[in-house]
């Protein structure tokens, strides 16, 4: 019973601060300062030489992301690969 | 393994779905799209094949060395890339004005040529390698140990 | 601020997203079920992400299509990608380990694999 209560408190104050924390962000459409993606649209062209700005947002200006995240996927493919394996037991073993 | 019909569509389908996922990730600097989305593409059409053939008949074809390989050439192939500007900065795009891919496109709106980007279209298939491996192999595992085999040492 | 808020759409509905994965968490004993609130709340976030960038009458940032004076910011949408990859990988992790869990103890209730034993 007072687990529930406790339960719904929590609950209920933490919808109510992520409401109001996601409205006071800057309304929608009209953002304040934009002035690192305006140089991004306008020199990806010459600087980087693709048509498309959000690879070379990914793979040019902030490639180091990236880099960070091929790194966790090869660390999840290996923790996967680790825990699916069964080791022969032999019968003399502790 | 599920009946004929099924596995008779599924051979059929499955040369279509890997050519769709390499165009995705080939014309990564033109259209949306890249190394990571290309990969999933890919690794969805093997789990078409794990659901219509047996995980016992697919261990066949897809050998655990193999996977290993490409993973790890394509998680190579990347950081050399990075590390080959390491002149100027660290990721410096240095194939911009050499004839390889180094074709700077004309300003504005235009149709797109694939051989403009730099080092950007390398580094995409480099990406594209190794989310198909590493995925494949994670589905695979699971696939096998589900089904009351287990992955042997 | 009593303007803005029935224009904000997304953001209230990515707020209520992560409010509903959080009544998942707190309350249910099932542990596919709490898999299932985490990859939710991952797709809260990813939601609210995308729509930071929004810029009113814009279009996809390539230059293929359109010209460049009526294009969205292209930043949250690298980092957004980046998230999906890495919400992925946890939840292959998740997923595994709650194999193991079923194969070790035999239910998939929460509250009986929480003893320290053998």
């Amino acid at each position: 019973m007072k687990r529930l209560v406790t339960g719904w408190i929590l609950l209920l104050v933490l919808v109510a601060f992520l409401v109001l924390g996601v409205t006071l962000v800057h309304p929608f459409g009209y953002p304040n300062t934009s002035d690192m993606d305006d140089y991004m649209i306008e020199n990806s062209q010459e600087e980087t030489g693709s048509n498309n700005v959000v690879a070379a947002v990914l793979f040019d200006y902030r490639g180091l992301d990236t880099l960070g995240e091929a790194t966790i996927l090869f660390t999840a493919v290996t923790g996967v690969l680790l825990l699916l394996r069964v080791s022969k037991r032999k019968e003399e073993s502790s | 393994m599920l009946s004929k019909i099924v596995r008779t569509v599924t051979n059929g389908f499955i040369p279509f779905i890997i050519i769709f996922g390499l165009y995705i990730i080939a014309h990564g600097h033109l259209t949306p799209g890249g190394g990571f989305q290309g990969g999933a593409v890919v690794v969805s059409g093997i789990v078409m094949l794990l659901v219509a053939f047996n995980s016992q008949e697919l261990k066949k074809s897809l050998r655990e060395r193999v996977l290993s390989i490409m993973e790890s050439s394509g998680a190579l192939i990347f950081i050399i890339l990075a590390f080959a500007g390491i002149g100027t900065v660290f990721f410096y795009n240095l194939l911009v004005g050499s004839p390889i891919f180094g074709r700077i496109p004309p300003t504005g709106p235009n149709l797109g040529d694939i051989w403009t980007g730099g080092v950007i279209p390398l580094m995409n298939l480099a990406v594209g390698i190794k989310v198909i491996a590493g995925l494949s192999a994670v589905v695979l595992a699971l696939a096998l140990f589900s089904g009351g085999e287990e992955v042997e040492e | 601020m009593m303007e803005y808020i029935p224009l904000d759409f997304p953001f209230i509905a990515a707020a209520l997203l992560m409010g509903v994965s959080l009544y998942i968490i707190i309350f249910k004993k099932n542990l596919i079920k709490l898999i299932m609130g985490v990859a939710m709340l991952a797709s809260g976030v990813n939601l609210f992400l995308v729509s930071l960038g929004y810029r009113a009458g814009g279009g996809a940032p390539i230059y293929t299509g359109i010209p460049k004076e009526t294009m969205v910011m292209p930043v949250p949408q690298a980092l957004t990608l980046t998230s999906i990859v890495i919400n992925v990988a946890v939840l292959a992790l998740m997923l595994t380990m709650v194999i193991r869990i079923y194969r070790h103890t035999g239910s998939l209730d929460s509250e009986k694999s929480r003893k320290l034993k053998g």
